[in-house]
């Protein structure tokens, strides 16, 4: 899933300076699992901003919206009735970036604010910690490393690892990050196939990341 | 109203397992404890929200707490455990957008100890009568337009 978290207090407030009719809309999909902007988050965060305004004699009123998914635009579209009927001067989206740009291009007139910054693809390590798992290369090599991810949990993205730095299975970069080829290399002994990694892996295609502009993934069967 | 008559209104949510009982246990012994104490029977400490605490300020509560097990004798294991972080989440947030982290409190008392109950509602009476009245006090306003599509 995407994680993402909030954006500190400050700046939330910052952003909203000048606005006082905004609409902050939540999002069902990953961040919701994520807690950084499900219903939940949403009422949290809108109540703080408003007590937060009217701590500055400024008072604002945020109404509350939690959408399926912000990543569709036929879920923006069920925001267009109360839209049009609130008059409001901003959105703020609680979606990982991509909810803001849908709710940007299907209300030309409202200004959209992010809520949240969005971290990476990642999974919960455990309640309240989560990881970068993957860093969508678009070109997965994992099944040559027992399953995990050297680009994504190696700091030095190598594939011809591990490097010299790694103690105790530790990465020298950070003493709390696992050295992923320590955990490669287990996995591989335990697979039987170890002098795998005996074999020199040449240098990756990297075309197919994000080097040449915003990717799509196209299904013709799937097109209407 | 000069700050010598305020007398704040002070929302606490009490786990029913431990200060619920206490709060009950001191009324029955006429034990007095400050009239500004509004209880709130949760099931369990860590029942208890965040939205909860930021709505009660919101609506002009001058203060809330929550009151938990001992450690290590909640009902559901570590239900208070969690109330700790979250209300320590609130008084951050709180901090953050200026108003006083004292107004959100927790606390932990056992089911037995109902001078406790009424120490801490005492206590927590005087501190926020310090603070003074919350600022959210002043037009509260109606709650906002919620909404959540879907199932």
């Amino acid at each position: 899933m995407i994680i993402a978290e909030h954006k500190p207090m400050k700046e939330l407030l910052a952003m909203i300076e000048g606005f006082n009719n905004i609409l902050m809309v939540g999002c069902k999909g990953c961040v919701t699992v994520c807690n950084a902007g499900g219903s939940k988050e949403v009422a949290i965060l809108s109540a703080a901003l408003r007590i937060a305004r009217r701590r500055q004699d400024k008072p604002v009123t945020i109404d509350e919206f939690t959408l399926d998914r912000q990543c569709e635009p036929e879920f923006i579209s069920w925001l267009d009735e109360q839209v049009k009927k609130k008059k409001y001067d901003a959105i703020m989206s609680l979606a990982c970036s991509i909810g803001p740009q849908y709710i940007a291009e299907a209300f030309e007139t409202v200004v959209v604010l992010p809520g949240l910054n969005t971290g990476f693809m990642g999974g919960t390590i455990e309640h309240g910690i989560w990881g970068e798992f993957c860093a969508g290369c678009g070109d997965c090599v994992i099944q040559d490393f027992g399953g995990l991810c050297p680009i994504t949990r190696c700091a030095k993205g190598l594939l011809n690892g591990p490097c010299s730095g790694s103690v105790d299975g530790k990465c020298e970069v950070n003493k709390d990050m696992d050295c992923i080829w320590e955990l490669i290399y287990e996995r591989m002994k335990n697979l039987g196939q170890v002098d795998r990694l005996a074999e020199m892996i040449g240098a990756k295609d990297w075309s197919t990341s994000l080097s040449g502009g915003p990717r799509k993934i196209i299904r013709e069967d799937l097109t209407l | 109203m000069t700050t010598e008559q305020f007398e704040p209104e002070i929302i606490a949510f009490c786990c029913e397992y431990c200060s619920y009982a206490a709060a009950d246990l001191a009324g029955s012994i006429r034990m007095s404890y400050p009239p500004n104490i509004k209880v709130i029977l949760v099931p369990c400490s860590g029942r208890v929200d965040p939205v909860y605490l930021l709505h009660a300020l919101e609506q002009g509560a001058d203060g809330v707490y929550v009151t938990g097990c001992m450690e290590g004798d909640c009902h559901f294991l570590t239900g208070n455990l969690k109330a700790k972080k979250r209300v320590a989440y609130v008084r951050k947030m709180l901090d953050e957008i200026g108003i006083e982290q004292d107004r959100v409190q927790m606390f932990n008392i056992a089911a037995s100890d109902a001078p406790e109950f009424a120490r801490v509602a005492k206590m927590m009476t005087e501190k926020i009568r310090a603070l003074g009245p919350n600022p959210m006090k002043k037009n509260v306003p109606s709650r906002p337009a919620q909404g959540i599509s879907g199932p």
